[in-house]
């Protein structure tokens, strides 16, 4: 019997770390993830003995193929399914106590956009925790909300309906709430998926400037250019940690491969590993490709 | 003009005319706001299994010689948390699973029932309502949990909102967003029950679905959609009350027919809305 037909925690067996383990020891991590293995009963684990850091202020882009348990991490760091081993913390307590300092932007599916409710209501929602049953919002709740709308944009359309916006400026509602939440801890689970370049290098610029702020981002996203690029820090994910460390150091072909597999397409083999490789649906031989070219691109 | 106001206030000379309004005004209320739930969640089937639930109630306390209205309320609150719990771990799909609920629950009321060999008119007012026979213990009853939604609604819209549009988010921040989901369901019960004296469990659904459904064409928020549902459920309800009154006809039916209508007007009025504006540009082009 292997490990991964198991579901007996007792059964288990953890994997040796193959990873590129960074040494955080000496900063304020916003997320400290340790050994956490989660996943849905009947089924083996989505994800397997998954150690992650985040330290104070820095954007960490978590990598992997549809599947490889990015979702299931976001949900059992949050504790909206129960982990069946490890621990998670944020800012050194348990995440249970630190909900107030996090925001959670889902993947957009898992909102009901046809619900009646605006873009200034949604946005407000992030303002939840400050909020005694019977009490209308504070003046400050409102400039909050009104100040986030801005920011990402959206104050034009900040009484419409939720459904009657683009893709893009769903997200960026997300994003909204996410930041007038005044969490310190971001957790965005693919907030590009399905737009187009444009709409993406708006909501990336976003995130730099949160970034610049001092919060701590943790963002699930297929672009590795975007990680390349924005990210102090990457972590490829298949069911366990692939590597992790600085996106210059670990976003090379030959974690690629390993992280994404057969979904790995090798287009274009220029020098820095953002333009040399695209997940989706490749065939093989554009992986002995990118393995054969694969080194790792200049700091 | 004097003839409209004799029109409207003739039939309040009597007092059972005007209980029947008092019960019409605390079920357009309650009905247009979890019905705004109703209609914008896709919990018209849940409605409809709630409502007929009450049956099983009904009919046991009836046998029992208890209090039928509490029987509806105990079935109907059973009922929702097993819609709940279908819901959230069902191996069959959820409308199979409501289907099943609902008809078992209407049988267990059909089969108590023909033990009984006399015709029971008590009974038949709950199956397709009486408003002229609402009596004070009725209003009564129905005041305090038309109450009970209105104070829950009142402290937890905001909660409610989000867990409505966005679960995962209610959970992470730690809004027990299951158990507003129960709650939700609670609160259909609660105005299924509020309404099947005046209106009957074979249409009181109705009164959920229609007023809350002609709101969602002119309001795109949840709250406005409360409050047009509200005016559009009294308009029908006296409406339906006097077209009953001076037809001889049953009030029930009259008024959801009415409020059918206004829903027709509805969707006529606003389908025509879009090509108006579409118009002038269309001629601009040419």
């Amino acid at each position: 019997m292997t490990s991964l037909s198991a579901p007996h925690i007792g059964e288990l067996h953890v994997p040796a770390r193959e990873g590129l383990a960074p040494e955080h020891a000496h900063r304020e991590l916003a997320l400290r993830v340790r050994d956490l293995w989660a996943g849905y009963p009947g089924r083996p684990p989505a994800i397997e003995g998954v150690d992650i850091d985040v330290p104070a202020g820095e954007m960490v882009g978590l990598v992997g193929p549809n599947g490889a348990g990015k979702s299931t991490l976001f949900k059992s760091i949050l504790g909206l399914i129960t982990p069946m081993r490890g621990t998670v913390e944020a800012f050194g307590r348990p995440v249970r106590e630190a909900r107030d300092d996090i925001a959670y932007m889902p993947q957009v599916e898992e909102v009901d956009w046809d619900f009646p409710v605006s873009v200034l209501e949604v946005v407000l929602m992030g303002r939840y925790h400050r909020l005694r049953p019977f009490r209308r919002w504070s003046r400050d709740d409102r400039t909050q909300s009104l100040e986030a709308l801005e920011r990402v944009g959206l104050t034009e359309v900040a009484g419409r309906q939720v459904g009657q916006l683009s893709g893009g400026q769903r997200r960026r509602v997300l994003m909204a709430r996410s930041i007038a939440r005044g969490a310190r801890l971001l957790l965005l689970d693919e907030p590009f998926a399905g737009l187009d370049a444009a709409v993406q290098h708006d909501l990336i610029r976003i995130l730099d400037d949160l970034a610049r702020e001092g919060r701590s981002i943790l963002i699930a996203t297929h672009d590795l250019s975007c990680v390349a690029n924005s990210c102090d820090e990457a972590v490829c994910l298949n069911r366990r940690v692939i590597a992790a460390g600085p996106p210059s150091q670990v976003l090379t072909a030959e974690v690629l491969t390993e992280t994404f597999r057969s979904h790995l397409l090798a287009v274009g083999l220029a020098p820095a590993a953002s333009g040399a490789l695209v997940p989706g649906t490749g065939a093989g031989a554009g992986v002995a490709d990118a393995r054969r070219n694969g080194e790792p691109p200049p700091a | 003009m004097a003839d409209v106001v004799g029109w409207l206030l003739d039939p309040y000379e009597f007092e059972f005319m005007r209980r029947a309004l008092l019960a019409l005004l605390i079920v357009s209320v309650v009905g247009a706001i979890v019905g705004a739930f109703v209609v914008n969640k896709g919990l018209a089937f849940s409605g409809d299994a709630l409502a007929h639930s009450t049956l099983a109630g009904v009919a046991v306390a009836f046998v029992a010689g208890g209090n039928v209205t509490l029987g509806a309320l105990i079935a109907a609150v059973l009922t929702a948390l097993g819609v709940g719990f279908t819901r959230a771990r069902a191996r069959v799909s959820y409308d199979t699973a409501i289907g099943i609920l609902f008809v078992a629950m209407f049988s267990i009321g059909i089969l108590v029932l023909s033990r009984r060999t006399s015709y029971t008119p008590d009974l038949f007012s709950f199956v397709f309502g009486n408003i002229l026979g609402v009596s004070r213990a009725d209003l009564v009853g129905a005041s305090i949990l038309a109450l009970a939604v209105l104070v829950f609604v009142g402290a937890f819209y905001r909660e409610l909102l989000l867990v409505a549009y966005d679960p995962a988010v209610a959970s992470a921040m730690g809004v027990p967003a299951r158990a507003f989901e129960y709650a939700v369901l609670v609160m259909i019960a609660f105005a299924v029950v509020i309404a099947i004296k005046a209106i009957g469990i074979v249409l009181v659904n109705a009164m959920l679905i229609i007023p809350a459904a002609t709101a969602g064409m002119f309001a795109h928020r949840l709250g406005p959609i409360m409050v047009y549902g509200m005016a559009f459920a009294l308009v029908a309800s006296i409406v339906g009350l006097h077209l009953s009154y001076y037809a001889g006809v049953a009030a029930s039916p009259a008024i959801v027919l009415t409020a059918s209508a206004i829903f027709a007007v509805a969707v006529l009025l606003t389908s025509r809305r879009r090509p108006l504006e579409v118009r002038p540009r269309l001629e601009a082009v040419e």
